[in-house]
């Protein structure tokens, strides 16, 4: 006897996976079937994982049996003909449900990630891996459609279950005719010209079966240029083409990164000192490439003038303009939310200044009025101005009292870093990464230079044991682990 | 303002007899209502039965030209006390609830409804939250039927089933003078199908009726010695009068099938997925032709004792499919089987689990395995099927790769701010005792926040810190949502603590609306609703009853947030202390704002819209920004910086610009990386004047600094 066709919807709550189960349901009505649809949003309608489920039966086979088909309310482990996913990871989740069978199930997805709060909250690096899911689909699935739906959405000015819509129709997963699938757009009457749009373009895409899946990629590095734009900056080049090959792609950002915060000879001084290390291994430069990268994130600390600066170039305008989506001629207005506190202000002061300021409580309590939440408007005259200015202060940085401070702790690294370079590589290299955990602003920067500070004070007992290199680098993921340092003070209580 | 509206949906609510209804089962439900010709309607939102409150909200119309009186009550006690209207007369009368915590609520009343018993027809219908989707305890509606003595339906999930189980359960309800629960499963609430209407019945008798001639009758009140009486009335005639109904009107059914020697009981709203795990094990087919033969109990109490010994008489076992625990039914059917001397041996827990829902997959397995023991020789041929149960990849390697997606606050929520705030205090303050409460704020209790150490139902936030006001260290929190205050916080919280001299704080979240439950429109609901008076202060409320600290805040002021929550943790001035953190339900909200922008802005009205962004060169993807929000549109994206590996805060296109991102930067001291852009909307000629101007320094500044930077470009 003849089963019906299942069909199941993984969505995010408020994705619209039920407008999409609705579309379905008026299709196959017109196309002579019966059908049966079910879901359990409750509390996942707001955020969370959703599915909706379907089954279709020939009416006339129906009518031919004098009897009606019994359909099941939720789908079941190798028994799904076809299941659409709105999101990559809930694609995977359904392949975990054992829905997606090898032997029969077409796999509709977008390979778009929505991250979950779990993923997006992580202090460092927390988000799924996107490629092994990838992967993992089009191993599990006998028949795979895969690709951005969001970004097809977004260019066709729709909604996502429109295209969901149009890849189902393309993947002739269902026996429906396409004018049922347009019919169902138009008949909802909704943004209909633009859903249509999205409709044919995913048609398109899973008729000619698109599986294929780019994910949003890093920043890349680039090519080691020859020559140099500016003759004074050929020394630094051919500095760079002397390091091992392996390093100068990291280098050149290092340069480049140092320029943009300074000025060539601050790149120059970024270059003596990766030299230094340099001097101190030999292939495969495990540790040169670790500084490489550390010393240029380091010695470009964000202090308020690097903020200022970069808040106020013309490639940022650009890039809010871009990121709002504002057409050519909208006015747009950026607010910029700016809470300085004494340590800021001091920190941009000389050094001597700075460091007086610190020490006086009388002083700071006195600044302390001035400081507190500050909302500048840069795209007006004023604000704008008050940040290029802050921006200009660059010349004078060197004197300032927090880069005698920062400048004052990267030494300190550093020479730690050569000490250990030789005895104890492994030790020196997971040092020299150490510095990812100095990052963010205010108290946030503030707890990670006590979580590093913490790793530093038991270096030297590190070094003594054998597992040393591991045990720190066992110590830099705890520091990540959580805000309340719950796990580092774990890790290292275990440690004596 | 309901989340959906069914205006569509409510014009189905009108076919006439001949004409295909489709639709959702709740809404077929509602269509059945009509057709019993119910007197009058009431209930409480929650999920799976919100929709029939809203399609009845949407109906009101048609309702009044059927002279069907409906309330959105303020609560299931003062739904099931509605009830009372058919103690003394002829009237039909139909609430729902949530289950099993509505039922809870409402017990009080039931019980007292069971005992006078009804002369027209009582109908309760349920929304089993059991299962996958629930979002409560999970226990059973089955105990409160039989504490009371109620009778309970549980249909097969087929709409025509169901609007028969409607119409049935009224007349059940009359004929034994018993309040009767239809109960509906998650799934079966929202199944879409079709079935035969039949044409709206206008209430033979109505409630004025009843005021124009009043009936009274000792023997219906809860006092003694009519209690006694009742209680003899259950046993001696409404139980068997039941009994004999569910038997002659053949509420429960039999199919036979070839392997006669073996038979599955199960409950009527299990039998689409028992039918389909037959169906996998090759013993029944599509149609549901089962080879096993079936006795489904659309009615699971009573249980008629001769239907269970005609169907397990010569057979060598019998299936017990029920779903939850304690396995009532079970039980009662072997202590049936053991009076009547039927030997047939009675299986049900044990070959399937004790708890949980009863999905396909957990089917197929246990009647598998009783196929196995008791005929082999069906399970034989089970072997047709090839189905993969499981993934290629394995398990672990699968966790791994599929992180959860716990649900949360929505994008601009007005009690995220608050809950941030509230975690910022406690950096400063140390760890707080926290009594939690149902509603949206719930989410609270998940990541990010993680806050909230008990929760003890709807409206109980209070309460639940009751035991907590000593003169200890540190005045314990309590939170309550405006619709839990509504519902029962004002007086077993708010008064409580005045009466008890109670010194900590309750902070009500009062977003406007029951949103946790679709947004409908609870008393103090502020949008004009011309059938309902909303506007009612909760803090007159609060100081009526007695609260002298009362303080109002907005939640997305954080700064102001943490200070008056600071104050009421640490004013020296005794007694209890109420914030009303006050915010509209962004769902609402932008539902009621949108389409006022578009018009405005179709008019040329000048508008601006805002939107919150995240500069990825300042920011260093620690995430404290996320840790301390959770809004869906912050999110993260890959580092585009080539030295850096952490993924960057990132604000995608869903932001609705609610200001917390700004908000949370500063009160957090957060970091300098977000930003607010306003988008402005038919500039005036003084904007664009003024943008030229503005464009022409900043500009000039600015090309003069590229020109620097590219000298040293590399």
């Amino acid at each position: 006897m003849q089963r019906p066709i299942k069909l199941s919807i993984a969505a995010l709550g408020g994705q619209g996976g039920g407008v999409l189960a609705e579309w379905l349901i008026e299709i196959a009505e017109a196309e002579g079937y019966l059908v049966q649809s079910t879901s359990v949003p409750g509390v996942a309608q707001r955020t969370g994982a959703t599915i909706y489920y379907l089954e279709f039966f020939p009416r006339a086979e129906a009518e031919r049996l004098g009897r009606e088909p019994i359909m099941a309310l939720m789908p079941v482990a190798g028994d799904v003909d076809c299941v659409v996913a709105s999101e990559l990871v809930e694609a995977g989740r359904a392949i975990q449900r054992g829905l997606v069978d090898p032997a029969r199930t077409t796999l509709i997805a977008s390979s778009h990630r929505s991250y979950s709060i779990t993923e997006k909250s992580a202090l460092g690096q927390g988000t799924a891996d996107a490629a092994g899911l990838i992967e993992l689909a089009r191993g599990q699935a006998k028949r795979l459609i895969l690709f951005d739906m969001d970004a097809v959405a977004e260019q066709h000015h729709s909604v996502i279950s429109s295209v969901l819509l149009g890849a189902i129709c393309g993947s002739d997963a269902l026996p429906f005719s396409r004018r049922a699938f347009e019919a169902a757009i138009r008949q909802s009457g909704i943004a209909v010209e633009t859903n249509l749009a999205a409709f044919a373009d995913a048609c398109q895409r899973a008729q000619r079966g698109d599986a294929t899946a780019q994910l949003q990629a890093a920043g890349g590095l680039r090519e080691i240029p020859a020559r140099a734009r500016s003759p004074k900056l050929q020394p630094l080049l051919e500095r760079i083409w002397r390091l091992p090959a392996v390093a100068r792609a990291i280098a050149l950002e290092g340069v480049r990164r140092t320029i943009d915060y300074q000025d060539p000879d601050y790149a120059a001084l970024y270059l003596n000192r990766l030299e230094r290390i340099r001097a101190l291994e030999a292939s495969p430069w495990e540790l040169t490439l670790a500084v490489a990268r550390s010393l240029a994130l380091w010695m470009t600390f964000e202090d308020t003038i690097r903020v200022a600066d970069l808040k106020t170039r013309a490639t940022r305008f650009a890039r809010v303009r871009a990121e709002i989506r504002a057409e050519p001629d909208r006015l747009v207005g950026i607010t910029e939310f700016m809470k300085p506190r004494v340590a800021e202000i001091a920190g941009t002061l000389p050094a001597g200044l700075g460091a007086w300021v610190l020490a006086s409580p009388r002083v700071s309590r006195w600044l302390g009025r001035a400081t507190g939440s500050r909302r500048i408007r840069t795209n007006t005259v004023s604000g704008f101005l008050l940040l290029h200015g802050l921006g200009g202060l660059k010349r004078w940085r060197r004197g300032t009292h927090r880069y005698a401070t920062e400048n004052a702790r990267i030494e300190d690294w550093l020479a730690r870093i050569e000490r250990l370079a030789r005895a104890h590589h492994d030790l020196a290299v997971e040092l020299a990464r150490a510095q990812r955990l100095i990052k963010g602003y205010g108290e946030t920067h503030e707890r990670g230079w006590q979580n590093y500070s913490a790793l530093l004070a038991r270096l030297e007992e590190l070094a003594a044991r054998p597992d040393g290199a591991a045990l720190l680098a066992r110590l830099h993921e705890a520091a990540l682990a959580d805000e309340e340092g719950q796990a580092l003070r774990r890790e290292l209580a275990a440690l004596a | 303002m309901a989340e959906r509206s069914f205006a569509k949906e409510v014009k189905s609510l009108r076919l006439g007899a001949g004409a295909e209804f489709r639709g959702e089962g709740i809404l077929a439900v509602t269509k059945a209502l009509l057709q019993s010709g119910v007197a009058y309607v009431g209930g409480y939102q929650g999920a799976p039965i919100s929709h029939l409150m809203d399609v009845l909200a949407d109906a009101q119309d048609i309702l009044t030209e059927l002279g069907v009186h409906f309330e959105a009550s303020a609560s299931e006690a003062t739904a099931a006390a509605m009830l009372a209207a058919s103690i003394n007369y002829p009237l039909r009368g139909a609430v729902t609830w949530k289950s099993t915590v509505g039922t809870n609520v409402a017990s009080d009343a039931l019980a007292n409804l069971a005992s006078a018993g009804v002369k027209g027809g009582a109908l309760i219908i349920v929304g089993e939250d059991y299962g996958e989707g629930a979002s409560i305890m999970q226990e059973r509606t089955h105990a409160f039927a039989m504490k009371s003595q109620m009778w309970l339906l549980d249909p097969r999930p087929h709409l025509p089933e169901i609007v028969r189980a409607v119409e049935q359960g009224f007349e059940l309800s009359e004929e034994s003078h018993t309040p009767v629960m239809l109960m509906l499963r998650i799934r079966a609430c929202h199944v879409y199908g079709r079935f035969m209407a039949s044409d709206n019945v206008r209430p033979p008798f109505s409630p004025d009726d009843a005021l124009r001639s009043p009936s009274r009758d000792y023997g219906r009140i809860i006092l003694p010695p009519s209690t006694y009486a009742q209680e003899r009335e259950k046993i001696e005639q409404r139980f068997p009068a039941a009994v004999r109904f569910v038997a002659q009107r053949r509420l429960n059914e039999f199919c036979d099938g070839d392997a006669g020697d073996i038979g599955i009981v199960l409950q009527g709203g299990l039998y689409n997925n028992v039918l389909r795990a037959l169906e996998l094990l090759d013993c029944a087919d599509t149609c549901g032709g089962s080879r096993v033969p079936l006795y489904v109990l659309n009615a699971t109490y009573p249980l008629v004792p001769d239907e269970w010994t005609r169907f397990c008489t010569g057979k060598r076992a019998v299936l017990v499919v029920e779903e939850g625990q304690p396995e009532f039914i079970e039980q009662a059917a072997s202590r049936i089987l053991r009076q009547r001397e039927v030997a047939t041996p009675l299986l049900g827990k044990g070959l399937l689990p004790m708890n949980g829902e009863y999905t396909v997959d957990v089917l197929r397995k246990g009647i598998g395995e009783f196929i196995g023991q008791w005929a082999p020789a069906l399970r034989g041929r089970a072997a047709g099927r090839p189905v993969t149960e499981a993934p290629l990849v394995p398990a672990a390697q699968l966790a791994k790769l599929v992180p959860p997606r716990p649900p949360g606050l929505c994008t601009g929520c007005p009690e995220r701010p608050f809950f941030a705030a509230m975690k910022l205090l406690q950096r400063e303050m140390g760890p707080l005792h926290i009594s939690a409460d149902i509603g949206c704020h719930s989410f609270a209790t998940l990541p990010p926040f993680n806050m909230g150490n008990s929760i003890m139902g709807y409206g109980l936030g209070a309460a639940g810190a009751s035991a907590f006001h000593t003169d200890g260290p540190r005045r314990p929190v309590a939170i309550m949502g405006d619709g839990g205050f509504w519902h029962n916080g004002l007086t077993s919280g708010i008064g409580n603590a005045v009466f008890n001299r109670h010194d900590g704080l309750t902070v009500i979240i009062d977003n406007n609306y029951s949103a946790a439950t679709g947004g409908q429109d609870i008393p103090s609901s502020r949008w004009p609703n011309e059938r309902r008076q909303g506007n009612n202060s909760i803090v007159d409320a609060v100081r009526g009853v007695g609260v002298k600290w009362v303080r109002h805040v907005s939640t997305y002021d954080m700064t102001q947030t943490v200070k008056v929550v600071r104050e009421a943790l640490t004013t020296p001035v005794r007694g209890p202390k109420v914030i009303v953190a006050e915010g509209e339900c962004q769902l609402n909200r932008q539902r009621r704002i949108r389409p006022l922008m578009k018009k405005a802005i179709g008019e040329g009205k000048r508008v601006v819209r805002e939107r919150f962004g995240v500069d990825p060169d300042t920011c260093t993807g620690d995430h404290s920004c996320i840790r301390l929000s959770g809004c869906p549109s912050l999110t993260v994206k890959p580092n585009p910086d080539p030295l850096r590996t952490d993924p960057v805060a990132h604000v995608d296109n869903s932001c609705v610009g609610c200001g917390v991102c700004g908000e949370v930067a500063h009160a957090a001291v957060l970091c300098p990386s977000f930003y607010r852009a306003e988008l402005l909307y038919n500039p005036s000629w003084w904007d664009r004047l003024l943008a030229r101007l503005r464009a022409g320094v900043i500009g000039a500044l600015q090309r003069r600094s590229e020109r620097k930077r590219l000298r040293f470009a590399l």
